[in-house]
C-alpha cells in the first residue's frame, strides 16, 4: 500500500448551476474523500475559487486532479505545494469561564473574543488547521458549548 | 431572429445536420413534438421505450462516426433514457439527450412527472445542461454537439423546462462555441512521441494495445500502416475489434477475459506495450498486479485521467490518437527495424499454433460458435454485426472475422443486456446498405423486444439471431465454475413461441434445429429484407473458453472445462 498523504488542492471554476455538486459527485462516486472544501466567488470575475483538503496515496491525488479537470466548468486545478494554509474556528463558552484566561489563549492562535452575551461568549481564531485544532484541545478545559469550524482556505507562496 | 424554445431546437437539429432523431414524446417535450411535426428536415423514429431510443441513436453514432441524437419527456421518459445514457458514458459514444422537464415554476415542487433528471445524469454524462432562459438555447445546444463530439466522446444531456421551450427569444447559431474551460489536447507532446520511438527502436518484444479509443477517433487506417511499416504485432480489445482487420498477418485476436491464448500470452511476455487509445478495462488486464509484468508502457489517450490510472505510463502521450500515430510513424521511418522482432514474431505463432481460438464440434446440435462463423463466411464485410450481452457476445467477438472499424457495436463498459435490437436498428438507419445483424441470447432479446414494431413501421430491418441455450447462458457459465452448478434463476427453459411472436408484428421467423436450415433461414431472412428473428437452438452447456477468472493473471487461462 502506498502512504497515503493529506493535499490541499485549489480548483477555479466557473460560476454555474450545479458546478458545486460536480466537484462533490465526483468525490462520492469514485470514493475520494473531502476532508474540507470551502467554496467562494473571486471578486470580479465569472469563476468561483475551491479549496479542498483531501487525502489518498500519489496515484489517488493524480487522479483526483485529472478528473477535476476533465469537468467542463473547471478552468484550472493547483495541487499546491508550497503554500500559507488557514482555517477558522468560533467556540462558545458559559460566561462563567474565565474570560481572560480565554481571550489570552485566543489571541496565541490569532484570535479573540467577538462576542460576550448574557450567559456566553464567543471566541474566534483563524490559523494553520493543525494550530486549529490545539486550540480546540487547549480550550476543552473551558467547556465549550459549541464549536465550530471552517473549511481550509490556502494559496501559494 | 426571434423564435419559440421549441423551434430553436429544430432549428439548432437542422444546423447540426441531423438527419435523424430517436425518441419518444410526452407532456412535458410537446412543444417541440409539435415543431417535428411541422418540419421534414430530419425523421423522427418513434421507438416504443426510451431505452431503446438511446440505444438507437448509439448504434446509429457508433456506425456512422457522428453525433446521435435522442428526444425523451420528463420523469419516467427521462427515467427509462438513463440506462442508454450510461451506457453511451461508459463507451464514450457521442450522444445528444434532449430531455423535457416540467416548467419552471413547477420545479422543485415533486410536480407530476418532476424528476432531478440533471441530478441523475450528472454522474452518467459528459455534461449536462438545465436550460431556464430560452435565450441561452442556441449557444448551449451548440455546445452540447461540440462536447459530444471532441475530445474524448460522451453524451451530453440537456434538459429544457416546458416553458421554457414555449418562451420567445432571439435564435443566432453563428457565434463560434467559446469555452474557455474547455481545450482538449490534440498534438501529442513532441518530445514524448519522439522518446516514445526510442523506447519502440530499443524493445525486443513490442506489442499494440489497441482500444476503441482508435475506433472514435477515426485512426483504424494510421494504426495499420504505423503496425506495417514497423512490423509490430497487435492485440485488440473487445472495443476495438476490426481495427487491424480479421486477415491482418499482424493481429493476434482479442485479449482479456475471453481472450485468446496467444494474445493474452504476448501481452504477458511483451516488454514494451504501446497502448493506443486503450484504458486498462479490468476486464482487459486481469489481475493488475501481474499484468504485463516485464514492460515498460507508452500509453497514448485523448484523456489526460485515462493515463496511469491503473498502470504506470513511462511515456505518457495526451492526444488524438489518429495524430498521434501519424507522428510516430514519421518518426519510425529508419529508426525501427521490423527485422528486429522476428523472433518475436515466431514466439507468437508458437502460442497461436498452441491453442488456436476453437471449439469441439458435436455430433447432433449446433455450436454456437459455429453459428458466428457461419454468418461471417456468409455474409462477413456486408454485415454490420450488433450484440446484446452474455456468452453470444463474447463468442461474436471471438469468431466473427471482423474486417473494418465500425463493423462490430456492442455494450461494452456497461454491458447492458437489450442494447443489441435497437442499437442494431440504428445501425440500419445509419447504414442503410449493410444487413444489420443482432446477435443475441434468449435472455437479452426480451429485454427490448417491443423495438420489434418500431423496426417494421420504419422499415429497419433487424436479422436477430437467437443464439438460444435456454438459459442466462453467461451467468449459468458462472454458476457451472464457481458455484458448483446452483442454476439460480437462469434455467429458461420457458420459452415464448418466437416465430408468432415476430410474426405478430409483421416480420418474419425461423426456428432453426440443423446447419442447413440456418443456411437457408439467414438467405431467406436477408432476402426478404423484413425484420426476422432466427431461433438457432445451441448445445445448451457450452462456455466461453479460454477464460481468465474475474481478478486472475491473463497468463493463468482456464483453456479448457471439462464436466466431471
Ligand atoms: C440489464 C442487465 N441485467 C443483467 C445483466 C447480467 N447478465 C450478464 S450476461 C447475462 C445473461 C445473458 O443471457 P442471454 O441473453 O440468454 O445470453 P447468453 O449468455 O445465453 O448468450 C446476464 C443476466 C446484464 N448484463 N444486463
Amino acid at each position: 500500500m502506498m502512504q497515503n498523504e493529506r493535499r490541499v488542492v485549489s480548483v477555479i471554476l466557473q460560476n454555474e448551476a450545479s458546478a458545486l455538486s460536480r466537484i462533490t459527485d465526483l468525490f462520492s462516486a469514485r470514493g475520494y474523500n473531502i476532508e474540507s472544501l470551502t467554496v467562494a466567488p473571486i471578486p470580479e470575475s465569472k469563476y468561483s475559487r475551491l479549496t479542498i483538503a483531501t487525502s489518498g496515496s500519489v496515484r489517488v491525488i493524480e487522479q483526483i486532479i485529472k478528473q477535476l479537470h476533465k469537468l467542463i466548468p473547471v478552468l484550472r486545478v493547483y495541487e499546491h505545494a508550497d503554500l500559507v494554509e488557514k482555517e477558522m474556528a468560533m467556540v462558545k463558552f458559559p460566561i462563567g469561564e474565565n474570560l481572560s484566561d480565554i481571550e489570552t489563549l485566543s489571541k496565541a492562535y490569532n484570535g479573540k473574543i467577538v462576542n460576550v452575551g448574557n450567559d456566553m461568549i464567543i471566541a474566534m481564531v483563524a490559523d494553520e488547521p493543525k494550530r486549529v485544532s490545539h486550540y480546540l484541545e487547549a480550550v476543552k478545559r473551558f467547556n465549550p458549548k459549541e464549536i465550530v469550524r471552517s473549511g481550509t482556505v490556502a494559496l501559494e507562496r | 431572429m426571434q423564435m419559440s424554445g421549441a423551434q430553436m431546437v429544430i432549428e439548432a437539429l437542422k444546423h447540426e445536420g441531423v438527419d435523424t432523431v430517436f425518441g419518444y414524446p410526452g407532456g412535458a417535450i410537446m412543444n417541440v413534438y409539435d415543431e417535428i411535426y411541422k418540419q421534414d428536415d430530419f425523421q423522427h423514429i418513434l421507438t416504443r421505450h426510451e431505452q431503446a431510443a438511446v440505444h438507437a441513436a448509439e448504434g446509429y453514432a457508433k456506425v456512422t462516426g457522428k453525433v446521435g441524437v435522442a428526444m425523451v419527456t420528463s420523469g419516467p421518459g427521462f427515467t427509462n433514457a438513463v440506462t442508454g445514457i450510461a451506457d453511451a458514458y461508459m463507451d464514450s459514444i457521442p450522444l445528444v439527450v434532449i430531455s423535457g422537464q416540467v416548467p419552471m415554476s413547477l420545479i422543485g415542487t415533486d410536480a407530476f412527472q418532476e424528476i432531478d433528471s440533471v441530478g441523475i445524469s450528472r454522474s452518467c454524462t459528459k455534461h449536462n445542461y438545465l436550460v431556464t432562459d430560452a435565450a441561452d438555447l442556441p449557444r448551449v445546444l451548440k455546445e452540447a454537439f461540440y462536447l459530444a463530439a471532441t475530445g474524448r466522446p460522451g453524451p451530453v444531456h440537456v434538459d429544457i423546462p416546458k416553458d421554457v421551450t414555449a418562451q420567445i427569444a432571439e435564435f443566432d447559431y453563428s457565434r463560434p462555441v467559446e469555452m474557455e474551460t474547455y481545450k482538449p489536447t490534440t498534438k501529442g507532446n513532441a518530445r514524448q512521441i519522439k522518446k516514445a520511438i526510442e523506447a519502440i527502436a530499443a524493445a525486443k518484444r513490442p506489442l499494440l494495445y489497441l482500444g476503441g479509443g482508435i475506433i472514435s477517433a477515426n485512426a483504424a487506417d494510421e494504426v495499420r500502416a504505423f503496425a506495417k511499416m514497423t512490423g509490430i504485432p497487435a492485440v485488440e480489445t473487445f472495443m476495438a475489434r476490426g481495427t487491424m482487420g480479421a486477415d491482418n498477418p499482424l493481429v493476434i485476436s482479442m485479449l482479456g477475459m475471453h481472450g485468446s491464448y496467444a494474445a493474452n500470452m504476448a501481452m504477458s511476455e511483451t516488454d514494451l506495450v504501446i497502448g493506443l487509445g486503450a484504458r486498462f478495462d479490468d476486464r482487459v488486464t486481469g489481475k493488475l498486479s501481474e499484468f504485463a509484468k516485464n514492460a515498460d508502457v507508452i500509453h497514448v489517450d485523448i484523456d489526460p485521467a485515462s493515463i496511469s490510472k491503473l498502470v504506470n505510463a513511462e511515456y505518457p502521450i495526451v492526444g488524438d490518437v489518429k495524430y498521434v500515430v501519424e507522428e510516430m510513424t514519421t518518426l519510425a521511418k529508419g529508426k525501427v527495424d521490423p527485422e528486429r522482432y522476428a523472433p518475436w514474431l515466431e514466439t507468437i505463432d508458437h502460442f497461436n499454433k498452441l491453442h488456436p481460438l476453437g471449439y469441439e464440434e458435436e455430433a447432433g446440435t449446433i455450436k454456437p460458435q459455429w453459428v458466428i462463423e457461419r454468418i461471417g463466411q456468409l455474409l462477413g464485410e456486408k454485415a454490420n454485426i450488433s450484440t446484446d450481452v452474455g456468452q453470444h457476445q463474447m463468442w461474436t467477438a471471438q469468431f466473427y472475422p471482423f474486417t473494418r472499424p465500425r463493423q462490430f457495436i456492442s455494450s461494452g463498459g456497461l454491458g447492458t443486456m437489450g442494447f443489441g435490437f435497437p442499437a442494431a436498428m440504428g445501425v440500419k438507419r445509419g447504414d442503410m446498405e449493410r444487413v444489420s445483424i443482432n446477435v443475441t441470447g434468449d435472455g437479452s432479446i426480451l429485454m427490448n423486444i417491443q423495438e420489434l414494431m418500431t423496426s417494421v413501421e420504419y422499415k429497419l430491418p433487424v436479422i436477430n439471431v437467437i443464439l438460444n441455450n435456454h438459459f442466462l447462458g453467461m451467468v449459468r457459465q458462472w454458476q457451472t465454475l464457481f458455484y458448483d452448478k446452483r442454476y439460480s434463476e437462469t434455467d429458461l427453459s420457458m420459452q415464448p413461441n418466437w416465430v408468432g411472436l415476430v410474426e405478430s408484428f409483421g416480420g418474419v421467423g425461423y426456428n432453426v434445429e440443423t446447419k442447413e436450415e440456418f443456411d437457408a433461414a439467414l438467405k431467406d431472412a436477408v432476402e426478404k429484407n423484413v425484420v426476422a428473428m432466427i431461433n438457432v437452438s445451441v448445445s445448451r452447456f457450452e462456455n466461453v473458453l479460454p477464460m481468465v477468472p474475474a481478478g486472475g493473471s491473463l497468463f493463468n487461462m482456464m483453456l479448457e472445462y471439462k464436466d466431471k
